[in-house]
């Protein structure tokens, strides 16, 4: 009798929990549904662009990741290998290395320094009065505006003497013979950088010039009063502070297009360049997505190429947010 | 105070005109030579950015012993616009009348452009302005999408559209352009910053959410969705159909102008002058609806 009682008790509150629990859930789903069937036409409204956003962005992820453990090209059906495709790239694929070290450069030279140039020319435009300021955003954004007016520097990098790079440093006597500008390993980098530099003031040069404009005019004064005596001291106590919001969302496009770079080189260096001298893993992706049809192993690029580019972008963004702080 | 007897410092204040002006007239924290020396930085990058569009356009205007004189010279001495005739000429010879690529690519152009903005726009309010179920998951979806580019979709989206069945047809090139995140984004982060109380105060007149973003928040948010009328025409504009659209009297215009372009070095001119068409257009759009661009990006940050 005892024994069966101390069960009984036992057994009480842990099943109440359960009930409990359950009758919770039960609760929070049914208030949940309640929501949802009120906020009917919010999910009306949101419905086209979730649908699609879900089969072009959120789907071809998945997909991609899946088809990185197979080996798929185009026409038979899959079958799973594990982890081979990764296992390859960085076991047997020399190229895919000289790709990562080609990305990373390009990365670590450009991103940082076109996020500075975007914030600097931004900031230095803001400071001019209103039809000047409106010519120099359109000389800076320019470049950027038409898919591809890189190829204007083909022909400046041209190597035979007609092109102009070539002929002035002849006329200057600084060289004999043209300079195979992008045909020789050691310019080709140089090159992508400098173009890829002058691509770069794009639409984070266009929300840091709108950021600029919202700072509230009446702390610059403030700040004046409370001793701040030059401009770099205002650039660093009131502008980069009320700037925050911008300074990330530019933060994120600078290092997705930094770590993407892959047209101007394909364009100006020639598909495969000399020697892999301007190979990225974008257009080492290209040759197997596009050239190869080795689906399985292209998508296992792609899927190495997102994970760097989410993890990059989170570590920046929990530095971006410590400054000023 | 009159120029003649203003000192040094004063006219080049007067010139450069840099800075803010604080209430009392005053400029704030701006000393003469800093101003001379951020001028001067300014006008070399201003160059270093235009100098390849400033060739083009003389290019463009190049009679063809211009275009190979040696040593080449920047600037056009005697502008003809022999180049644009040649490439009018040749687009009345191609094989496709040269009037359906255009039509291509205005088609893609306006209504990607359009549909972009209705979607991406009716999707964003409710977004940006209320909380329901799943709608702080949608938007963190969002600001994750940012930080990838299309290269990582590019072969499952590939895959998904020939599944669909719409391979070869616009709506291959429609479609992922009425789903991009950076329009939404840009819209909702806007839309956040129109005042709760005009929203709360139509839904008291028994205003349907859909009417209050027709009539309230839409006329509110126009330089947010004029921002992305540009960014859009930009990237349609320029669009080449790529491996989605392989019929030729689907292709849009970058790729019929591409063409003419190829055929080697005696078009050098003609090539030219096709750059400046293709550029003269968005740069012309970009210029039309500056003013109110700046307005919307101020509030395209990522907030803590």
């Amino acid at each position: 009798m005892a024994v069966n009682e101390s069960v009984v008790m036992k057994k009480t509150p842990v099943r109440d929990f359960f009930k409990k629990f359950w009758e919770k859930r039960k609760k929070k789903t049914k208030h949940t549904w309640q929501l949802m069937k009120k906020n009917k036409e919010k999910y009306v409204m949101v419905a086209p662009f979730m649908i699609l956003f879900s089969v072009f962005t959120v789907l071809p992820v998945l997909i991609s990741i899946f088809f990185s453990f197979t080996n798929f090209n185009m026409l038979e059906f899959p079958d799973f290998i594990g982890f081979e495709n990764y296992k390859r790239l960085f076991l047997a694929d020399d190229i895919f290395l000289i790709a990562i070290k080609n990305t990373l450069i390009l990365a670590i030279i450009t991103g940082p320094l076109s996020y500075l140039m975007c914030f600097g020319f931004a900031w230095l435009i803001n400071e001019l009065k209103r039809p000047l300021r409106v010519f120099l955003t359109v000389v800076f954004y320019a470049p950027s505006i038409s898919g591809n007016a890189y190829l204007i520097w083909k022909l400046i990098f041209s190597s035979d003497m007609y092109g102009y790079a070539n002929s002035w440093l002849m006329d200057l006597g600084f060289i004999n013979e043209p300079i195979l500008w992008l045909q020789d390993t050691s310019y080709i980098m140089p090159i992508l950088i400098i173009v890829q530099l002058w691509l770069s003031l794009g639409v984070s040069f266009l929300s840091f010039i709108a950021g600029l404009q919202t700072v509230d005019k009446t702390l610059y004064e403030a700040g004046a009063i409370d001793g701040i005596r030059n401009r770099w001291q205002e650039l660093w106590f009131i502008t980069l502070p009320s700037m925050k919001p911008q300074l990330l969302f530019g933060a994120v496009m600078q290092i997705t297009t930094s770590l993407s770079i892959s047209s101007i080189s394909i364009e100006l260096a020639g598909f495969p360049s000399v020697e892999y001298a301007g190979h990225t893993i974008v257009t080492h992706l290209y040759d197997f997505g596009s050239v190869r049809y080795e689906m399985g192993y292209a998508s296992a690029i792609a899927s190495l190429l997102f994970f760097v580019m989410i993890f990059t972008n989170l570590i920046v963004q929990k530095l971006l947010r410590k400054v000023g702080r | 105070m009159d120029f003649e007897y203003m000192t040094l410092r004063q006219k080049i204040r007067r010139i450069l005109r840099f800075g803010k002006v604080g209430s009392s007239g005053k400029r704030l924290n701006r000393s003469v030579w800093g101003d001379i020396f951020l001028f001067f930085f300014l006008g070399l990058f201003g160059l270093f950015s235009a100098w390849p569009l400033i060739f083009v356009i003389n290019n463009a205007f190049k009679p063809l012993n211009e275009i190979f004189l040696f040593p080449p010279k920047l600037f056009v001495q005697n502008p003809t616009t022999s180049n644009f005739r040649d490439m009018f000429n040749l687009m009345s010879n191609s094989w496709i009348p040269f009037s359906r690529y255009i039509f291509n690519t205005l088609f893609i152009t306006l209504i990607g452009t359009s549909g972009s903005v209705f979607i991406s726009s009716l999707a964003a309010f409710p977004l940006a302005k209320f909380n329901f179920p799943g709608s702080k998951t949608m938007s963190k979806m969002i600001v994750y999408s940012l930080m990838f580019s299309g290269a990582v979709t590019g072969i499952p989206n590939f895959v998904i559209i020939s599944k669909l069945g719409l391979l070869d047809s616009y709506w291959a090139v429609l479609l992922p352009t009425f789903s991009s995140s950076l329009g939404l984004f840009l819209m909702r982060n806007f839309m956040t910053q129109i005042p709760t109380d005009l929203i709360e105060s139509a839904k008291m007149d028994g205003a349907s959410d859909f009417y209050t973003y027709l009539h309230i928040i839409m006329p509110l948010a126009k330089p947010a969705w004029l921002t992305l009328i540009i960014l859009q025409f930009q990237s349609l504009w320029g669009a080449t159909g790529g491996s989605f659209i392989y019929s030729e009297k689907l292709k849009p215009l970058s790729y019929g102008l591409s063409q003419i372009a190829n055929a080697g070095v005696a078009r050098t001119g003609v090539v030219a002058a096709v750059s400046l068409f293709m550029l003269i257009v968005p740069i012309s759009v970009f210029i039309i609806s500056q003013s109110q661009v700046i307005e919307t990006m101020a509030s395209s940050g990522i907030k803590d």
